[in-house]
């Protein structure tokens, strides 16, 4: 690991405007992806501004009905919230099937958003990868593929990003609130990360400085019956083949309405707005639910080794959205 | 380069001088000589470095020791108070929850914060939604919250009914 | 006929001596032993996989405070014998695998010492290199012999005749892939090297073995090289000398009187500490119309590394199992830019068995035989491989009582049609087989230590085996003694000779030595000795070896679910009945069985190292991508034991048993996913992407 200077700030202010003036530095929250891409060189910032303790370690009320979770919130505490369970399971369950319970109690809220890709490739200083150096190639394209994209993918990189949470936050149309050099703003959760295009080493839209400070989830609407469904070769403690958070809101038998987001398919988490769309006045039985999810796998764009990901997603969709509309 | 830092673990106060990319793993054992938590991995990825920080099981090798000065740490030496093991140690012998020992410190350590973390109404993947208050520690359920500790002896057939019989004993933290 | 000890410990279920040190932390593995001012080496690690250096670049990390040296092939000591080539470190500028060391920096911290080593710049006259083992390699030899010193082909009767004109067929083709031992302590050494001695702590299954290596690697006398190995954390066939330790020792020499510690990366575990090599296995079975096998061949195509041969004894349990009389065997090797491969458990029978065991589950349900039944009508009378009477066999014991404890009576065959909500559900079954092997050379001394109490010196290892307690409950009995009167030491070359815990051999040579010396220190001391009296044996030979073939065997039942929307595999139960002999403490037994078992588990299900062919290295070198079972994949285990008494294996009637866990595991796995869901996975591991549909 390269040396680094080590920098607490006081205040949100203060650690903005360090980092601001620190091209190569970043924040620091609970650690365990940078200082995991740290030991490795993947990642070698040459200032840590800690920010653990800066930010709220809240999940606060709002007075729509929906909730405002601070950024230092840790991903155990996030799951085990009682409003989280009851009102946006999806999030809970969600949060649950990611990592270990170690990592979780370090893991936060803004931390675990801005986690990088798993991909090998990108994970080995010593194999060609567009996103940690640009212009050096795309290893996995021809390589062990896998665990990569079937969606928005692009010549210079098929990488997935890994988090359960963001997956679920997709679902729930969350909204991220950024404090930066330029003050403060809101972003939908849906812009927060990128897709490869051209510029793999940005995973997301985020300005340099810029800092989450809070994730705020609308009010629960139908969300209170949803589920996350994570697909792994392991029974636990494994990054996803395939993950899918839904909600489902069925009346006298139709299906009013729908969020579906697919996780482990796409450099984003993937908003499945097709099969939502084909979902809406739908009777709400198995047929409806597999040409959803048919509707939303047809412009997938499998590599050599991931098609299953095509089989398994539909699958998983169909059973899960079956499930939810009997519950 | 090095920064000064302050560490309680087991019960005794440290102060220390450490590099900037010293992790908390490092700086207890080599810095301080307390080798129960163990460098499987290094990256978070088998749990043996598994520590009680503040109260809650951690990895200690993705902790930077900069970042948490003044920590109160317990490691599997500080479990065993005044000479006694504690009720999960023991359970782990009785029940041959080991075989090489190098996973072991962090099993115990992890099983103790998790069986908190159970007392306290956590949920873990395999809770339903609707559960509320202390989860009962199934099998499944032990299963499910130690997963993020390997043994590649492949002891969990014993880890299992080892936490079991000692979370069944009573409370202990 | 051995005489047989006494059994009056041996036989309890007794808690490990090891326990209090291991469950506080306190139990000192090699890199946990304080020292004054050490050093830290971390390795610089080649990226081309064949080649020359053609210039090494230090000047950075030289330039950074607290780097003491930067090692390479142009600065460093020379060794004394470089015959072996994986000994020959930083020796020449030859690139031999990607990932070979190629320099190391020496630093003050750990922290300085890696960030050094990735400032070392060096360049390569790359050549084109060669990783890839397929079966239609023109390039395929016969190595002289298959380990430890097998034969390469056998061949019985007329397998070509006799297949031909078999009522039923089979002939498919089995692979299972490269993986690693990955024990949770990596390898690690501390090294110091003082006034011309060498002293390591080392993480070893065998500390005599490397230190006599290293001594001739080095040009030393035997007796200035001594190795300290008391806990082990884990081994699996993995831990014995590698580069790893001839560099840290290389180190050592250069740091001039300090200790140099050098634990590898988790990363660095996938790269030249031996791994089971990938196997392609063709299986062909000829059976007349009542089920009897008529031909049997098992044809194995495995890699070596050009550098060193390495030849897994793939096939060797298919000369074993079953009754026939035409066999054929036969095993290739392709020499490739790789590092060597090396024994991970159960090497040979692992990777065959799952041939075998699923080979013989297809062939059942083809000649309409349940598959126990099958095996029982094609149990042999002799061991065809020697010609001669088993010692003892109960494998058709494991199999019936293993189907009354599993439950396997009344079994629909007919696979998936058995649903529980989501979940697919089947049984299977595969047999399991151990060899019982006895490395020579072990010496055990026995002192008197006054009051009933004795000191039991032998360097012997323990790395989870439950050496410890073993040893110690059979020098209890043998010497008349309270366990607890035993202080037995073991993990030092000071202590007398032994050999490398491998093989399942540990007890039988160990356990042979110390009831030898405990003969001998009867003899000469009697019944009440005094303090200081003292006595010191080596296991003579046993002739009964000449006479017996000697094998434990098993059987392993296993119940799997599998979505039937996903393709995830669950194992909620297996249950295995092994025949080995006296167990020596039936709890620590269990252990090796469900740890054996659990591998297996990852065998079949999870474990798998991926090459990249254009780079020639290992792509998933960690724990997140290199998959063991996690606690939530290991499910329930029913073990028990045939109650075998077998006079001729060794003085404790015992067969080794660290093995023969994973044996039979992954077939029974693999049988009964095919039960699940009708789907035969002949390639593994078995992944949800193989099942989904």
């Amino acid at each position: 690991m390269k040396t680094f200077r080590y920098d607490r700030a006081g205040d949100i202010s203060g650690a903005i405007a360090t980092l601001a003036k620190e091209r190569t530095g970043v924040f620091l929250a609970g650690g365990t992806n940078l200082v995991d891409l740290m030991k490795l060189g993947v990642m070698q910032p040459d200032v840590l501004v800690d920010v653990r303790r800066l930010t709220s370690t809240e999940i606060q009320d709002l007075p729509d009905g929906g909730l405002r979770i601070g950024a230092a919130v840790t991903n155990s505490e996030l799951a085990a919230d009682r409003r989280v369970r009851s009102r946006y399971p999806v999030l809970s369950q969600a949060v649950l099937a990611g990592a270990s319970g170690q990592l979780r109690n370090l893991a936060t809220t803004g931390g675990n958003l801005l986690q990088r890709t798993r991909c090998v490739y990108f994970y080995d200083t010593t194999t060609p990868c567009n996103k940690r150096e640009p212009d050096t190639g795309c290893s996995a394209l021809e390589g062990f593929n896998f665990g990569h994209a079937i969606f928005g993918a692009s010549r210079h990189c098929v990488a997935t990003h890994p988090s359960d949470m963001a997956v679920a936050m997709t679902a729930l149309d969350a909204v991220v609130r950024i404090q930066g050099p330029g003050g403060e703003r809101e972003l939908p959760i849906t812009e927060l990360h990128r897709l490869p295009g051209h510029e793999p080493q940005r995973d997301t839209t985020l300005e340099h400085a810029e800092l989450i400070t809070a994730v705020d989830l609308p009010p629960p609407g139908f969300a209170s019956n949803s589920r996350y469904r994570k697909v792994r070769e392991r029974a636990s403690y494994a990054f996803a083949l395939v993950s899918v958070a839904a909600a489902l809101h069925v009346r006298d038998d139709v299906v009013r309405d729908a969020r579906i987001a697919l996780g482990g398919v796409a450099h984003k988490p993937w908003r499945a707005r097709r099969a939502e769309d084909a979902l809406r006045g739908q009777p709400a039985v198995e047929e409806s639910f597999r040409a959803a999810a048919q509707a939303e796998l047809e412009d997938a764009a499998p590599l050599r080794e991931n098609a299953y990901k095509v089989t398994l997603a539909g699958n998983v969709m169909t059973r899960m959205l079956l499930d939810l509309s009997v519950s | 380069m090095g920064v000064e830092i302050t560490l309680r673990a087991d019960g005794r106060g440290y102060r220390i001088e450490v590099d900037p990319r010293t992790t908390l793993l490092d700086a207890l054992r080599e810095h301080l000589g307390i080798y129960g938590p163990k460098k499987g991995c290094d990256h978070g990825q088998c749990g043996a470095c598994t520590i009680l920080l503040d109260g809650m099981r951690v990895n200690s090798c993705l902790a930077l020791a900069v970042a948490h000065d003044g920590a109160e740490i317990t490691t599997a030496e500080g479990l065993a108070a005044g000479g006694e093991l504690h009720p999960m140690q023991r359970s782990f012998i009785a029940r041959d929850a080991f075989q090489c020992g190098y996973c072991t410190p962090g099993q115990i350590l992890s099983a103790v914060g998790m069986v908190n973390e159970a007392q306290a109404g956590w949920p873990s993947q395999v809770t339903g939604d609707a559960a509320d208050g202390e989860v009962p520690l199934t099998d499944e359920e032990i299963s499910e919250r130690m997963s993020g500790n390997l043994c590649r002896c492949g002891a969990y057939a014993n880890i299992v009914p080892a936490i079991r019989e000692a979370a069944e004993a009573g409370r202990f933290w | 006929m051995t005489t047989i000890i006494e059994r009056r410990a041996v036989g309890k279920p007794l808690d490990r001596k090891d326990g209090p040190l291991k469950v506080t932390g306190t139990a000192r593995y090699a890199y946990e032993y304080r020292f004054d001012n050490p050093l830290y080496l971390f390795p610089v690690q080649s990226e081309v996989a064949r080649g020359w250096i053609t210039s090494i670049d230090a000047t950075a990390a030289e330039a950074m405070p607290g780097v003491i040296a930067v090692l390479s092939h142009e600065n460093t000591p020379r060794l004394a014998d470089t015959s072996d080539r994986e000994y020959a470190v930083l020796q020449s500028g030859e690139v031999a695998f990607r990932g070979q060391y190629v320099a190391a920096v020496l630093a003050q911290t750990l922290e300085i010492a890696r960030y050094g080593a990735s400032l070392v710049r060096v360049s390569y006259d790359e050549e084109p290199h060669d990783v890839e083992l397929r079966a239609d390699r023109t390039d395929l030899y016969a190595p002289a012999t298959v380990n430890p010193g097998y034969p390469t082909d056998t061949q019985e009767g007329d397998f070509d005749l006799a297949f031909a004109s078999a009522a039923v067929k089979f002939d498919e083709t089995y692979t299972t892939p490269m993986e690693h031992h990955n024990p949770m302590e990596p390898h690690t050494t501390v090294a110091l090297w003082q006034a011309g001695d060498l002293t390591l702590y080392e993480s070893t299954q065998g500390a005599h073995w490397d230190a006599g290596t290293l001594a001739q690697v080095f040009g030393l006398d035997r007796d200035r090289v001594r190795i300290m190995a008391r806990y082990v954390g884990g081994g699996f066939g993995c831990k014995t000398l590698h580069a790893n330790t001839v560099l840290a020792a290389l180190g050592a020499q250069v740091a001039e009187g300090s200790p140099v510690k050098f634990a590898l990366t988790r990363q660095q575990m996938f790269c030249g500490v031996g791994y089971r090599t990938p196997t392609i296995q063709w299986i062909r079975l000829g059976a007349s119309e009542d089920g009897r096998l008529t031909a049997i061949s098992h044809d194995v195509v495995e890699q070596t590394a050009k550098t060193k041969e390495f030849a897994e004894q793939t096939a060797v349990a298919t000369r074993t199992m079953y009754a026939t009389q035409s066999r054929r065997t036969t095993h290739r090797l392709a020499a490739l830019d790789v590092p060597a491969p090396s024994w991970m458990r159960a090497p040979g029978e692992a990777p065959g068995m799952f041939a075998l065991e699923s080979a013989m589950d297809e062939m059942a349900i083809r000649c309409g035989v349940d598959p126990i039944e099958f095996r029982i009508r094609n149990e042999p009378e002799i061991d065809a491989e020697t010609g001669l009477p088993y010692s003892s066999r109960n494998l058709v014991a494991c199999l019936r009582e293993g189907a009354r404890r599993f439950g396997w009576a009344d079994r629909d065959p007919r696979p998936r049609v058995r649903q529980e909500g989501r979940w697919l559900t089947g049984t299977g079954v595969a047999a399991s087989t151990f060899p019982v092997i006895r490395f020579s050379g072990s010496v055990a001394r026995i002192t008197c230590a006054g009051d009933g109490r004795y000191v039991v010196e032998i360097g012997a290892a323990d790395i989870g085996t439950g050496t410890w307690t073993a040893l110690t409950q059979i020098a209890a009995d043998v010497l008349g003694a309270g366990t607890s009167d035993i202080d037995l030491r073991i993990g030092d070359t000071t202590l007398p000779e032994a050999s490398v815990e491998g093989g399942s051999s540990g007890i039988t040579s160990w356990g042979s030595a110390i009831v030898e010396a405990a003969r001998v220190f009867r003899g000469r001391h009697g019944t009440s000795p005094t303090q200081g009296d003292q006595a010191q044996a080596a296991a003579p030979d046993n002739p009964q070896a000449q006479r017996y073939a000697m094998h434990a065997f098993g059987a392993c039942f296993a119940r799997a679910r599998v979505d039937a929307d996903t393709g995830e595999v669950r194992i909620p139960h297996m249950t295995g009945v092994f025949a080995a002999g006296k167990i020596i403490n039936p709890k620590t037994a269990r252990s090796q069985i469900i740890g054996g078992m659990t591998m297996g588990v990852g065998m079949a299900l999870h474990e798998e190292s991926l090459v990249d062919a254009r780079f020639g290295h290992v792509m998933n070198h960690d724990f997140a991508t290199y998959h063991i079972p996690a606690n939530a994949d290991a499910g329930q285990f029913d073990i028990a034991w045939i109650d075998e008494e077998d006079t001729h294996v060794n003085p404790m009637g015992s067969k080794g048993i660290g093995e023969i866990g994973i044996v039979g595991a992954s077939a029974a796995i693999a049988n009964a996913v095919y039960h699940a869901t009708g789907i035969r996975v002949r390639d593994l591991p078995i992944t949800p992407a193989k099942l989904v549909r």
